[in-house]
């Protein structure tokens, strides 16, 4: 059953004397109960207005929201039996660490002694025992944020919604609260929804990513799908580290296929008979598309596209080589150390079967085959 | 501070003594001149050392204005009474209709929103002096000079610009989320604001309603004009000690130190979210 669902949502911010900022375009999104949703993109695609929609905060211009079966976008914050940690903390300044936290459990009106075992389970879970009984402007940014997760994840809401949870938090500590929220979500079948512009977050946490810019839904699928079947162009080139290697390529028409050249010197042939009826109609009917691999499909050392090494950089468990073809730039990475330096040249193997295939409107027209 | 040197510590010493002898000597003056009487006061040259006399506060508050001339009514502690009366009540009435006022322009963009608030700070701007005919004509219309409820209404223009442009700023200063965050644990619009918004404003709120007391306090020329005898307060009473037969200046000075105290005691108390109050306001964040 869909926890929560989207339909149509639109956001326009109209301020005097300005011209009207479509924040949120036409987003339909369903989540499902138990779910881990990521909304992922780059600063003012969108994201957190989304967030703030379902929250309350902010109006819809158009379209509902549901939640839980009841139609929410018409109710006040109060009602809507959802919990939410701030990307400013929000913290109430005259109360202790303790008390912020166990306020979001007064409306629910438990005895004193199940409040505080449930503060102190929260506060083990995010490491913040030893400042319960301080106040909010005596400690870190850091701790600050994990009191403001705790009081949301503290609470028993239909939806979580977390905003930029992890942004303050070291490393070493963001890897571990992952896992470790993933898991109480999982146990308790919490529905949760996280804003972030951190791949590896979004990866490490959500059971299915929505990629947003510029107020539009780009994809919503799961991690796997997002690298696998990029949608569209930007899908392709923002999701995975390094990114999409893109390159622009003439089509031409070969015997049982297409022929797509870059350039004069790479050339690729497809066959049609892995092509649906549909991509064959694309590719017949543009003579101009863009494609894609991903740099962890390029091998080095063999095959025909010979490229001069611009950067080699070992990262301990793989190589990231640049190099130039012909005033083309191409990342590959390998698992083992590559013996090149910089001038040297370099032989790249781009196989036909791994290339993504985009059209004149961004969109995919063809994925790579899955290895 | 503790790592200065002997050198610099005795500076700051004199230089501290320097500025309050400075600030304090008309109030000590005053403070004296009120024990003492006309021909104590006008000797030359003054004498610091003088017979303390109570006779000024007596006459105060007895309200017997004795002069050579003969004796006067004065009825001064009605005029307190009066100044305490109207100033209290303007102040509660100008903070209940300006703290929900400063949170809404705050808080919300409305249409005219802005011209709302700059409207009601421009009648700060005003002279009295061109309002008051007008105002007094309508008033005698309306049957509302001459009574508390009047005078409160027309310090209204005193008090409530000054509380809500303070008042505003503070608000403006609490991020919204943290009444978001109230409002989404199942709290209504209007417990964030009494309990989140309210006491996290408290010290600016505290300020505003301090410094609006103390100008509805000397406000002297809308009593002058609307209030007959016995709704006056200190400000129009103290013309009556300008007397046939001379200035009196040691019930002067006895008036000055009783008017004065009610001001001082409430600043002295406050002092501390003033402060507060008023270096938050500046510095942001």
């Amino acid at each position: 059953m869909d926890m929560l669902e989207l339909r149509g949502i639109d956001k326009v911010y109209q301020s005097r004397g300005k011209p009207p900022v479509h924040a949120v375009r036409a987003l339909d999104m369903a989540v499902e109960k138990g779910e881990i949703v990521a909304l992922l993109g780059s600063s003012g695609c969108g994201k957190t207005s989304t967030l703030r929609m379902i929250a309350g905060f902010e109006d819809v211009s158009a379209g509902s929201i549901a939640l839980g079966g009841r139609r929410i976008h018409e109710l006040p914050p109060a009602r809507r039996k959802v919990a939410m940690a701030f990307e400013g903390y929000s913290l109430y300044p005259p109360l202790t660490v303790r008390e912020n936290i166990a306020f979001a459990l007064k409306s629910a009106q438990l005895s004193r002694s199940e409040v505080t075992r449930r503060v102190d389970e929260i506060a083990r879970l995010v490491e913040i025992e030893d400042i319960l009984d301080s106040y909010p402007r005596a400690i870190s940014g850091g701790q600050q944020q994990r009191v403001s997760l705790a009081r949301a994840l503290v609470r028993d809401a239909d939806l979580y919604l977390l905003d930029e949870p992890m942004g303050q938090l070291e490393p070493q500590l963001r890897a571990v609260l992952r896992g470790r929220i993933k898991s109480l979500l999982a146990e308790r079948g919490m529905t949760a929804i996280f804003v972030t512009h951190d791949q590896t977050e979004a990866s490490a946490l959500a059971d299915r990513i929505a990629v947003m810019e510029g107020g539009v839904l780009q994809q919503f699928a799961s991690e796997k799908e997002l690298k696998s079947k990029p949608a569209n162009l930007f899908v392709a080139s923002f999701i995975g580290e390094p990114p999409m290697n893109l390159l622009d390529a003439s089509v031409a028409r070969s015997d049982g296929g297409f022929r797509l050249s870059v350039g004069t010197d790479m050339h690729f042939d497809i066959s049609g008979a892995g092509l649906d009826s549909e991509a064959t109609k694309a590719l017949a009917g543009t003579p101009q598309v863009r494609i894609g691999i991903r740099p962890q499909k390029i091998a080095v050392g063999t095959g025909a596209v010979r490229v001069k090494v611009v950067s080699n950089q070992w990262l301990g468990d793989q190589s990231h080589v640049a190099g130039d073809c012909n005033g083309r730039m191409l990342i590959a990475v390998t698992p083992g150390r590559v013996a090149a330096r910089p001038g040297d040249i370099v032989p790249f193997a781009l196989e036909p079967r791994h290339l993504h295939i985009f059209g004149s409107n961004e969109t995919c027209i063809r994925h790579a085959e899955v290895s | 501070m503790e790592h200065s040197s002997l050198a610099g510590r005795i500076f700051r010493g004199i230089a501290l003594t320097l500025i309050l002898i400075f600030f304090m000597f008309p109030i000590v003056w005053i403070f004296m001149m009120s024990f003492q009487n006309n021909d104590q006061i006008l000797r030359i040259p003054p004498r610091i050392l003088f017979e303390p006399t109570l006779a000024n506060y007596e006459a105060l508050i007895s309200g017997q204005l004795r002069t050579a001339a003969g004796s006067l009514q004065m009825p001064f502690m009605r005029n307190l009474f009066n100044s305490v009366v109207l100033s209290s009540a303007a102040v509660l009435l100008a903070l209940l209709l300006g703290v929900p006022a400063a949170y809404a322009f705050a808080r919300f963009k409305f249409r005219l929103g802005e011209t709302i608030a700059f409207t009601l700070l421009s009648f700060r701007f005003a002279p009295p002096l061109l309002v008051l005919l007008p105002l007094s004509l309508y008033y005698q219309e309306l049957g509302l000079s001459d009574t508390y409820f009047g005078i409160v209404w027309v310090y209204q223009l005193i008090a409530l610009p000054l509380i809500l442009w303070i008042v505003r700023g503070y608000f403006e200063d609490i991020s919204p989320d943290i009444e978001h965050a109230y409002r989404l644990a199942g709290h209504s619009w209007r417990e964030a604001f009494t309990r989140i918004a309210v006491p996290l404003a408290g010290p600016g709120i505290a300020a505003a309603g301090l410094l609006s007391f103390i100008f509805c306090w000397n406000n002297f020329v809308f009593a002058l004009i609307l209030a007959s005898a016995d709704k006056q307060p200190v400000t129009v009473g103290a013309l009556a000690f300008v007397t046939a037969s001379g200035i009196q200046y040691g019930q002067i000075a006895a008036a000055i130190v009783l008017s004065v105290t009610p001001t001082l005691l409430l600043a002295l108390y406050a002092q501390r979210y003033l402060v507060e109050g008023l270096s938050l306001g500046a510095v942001k964040g």
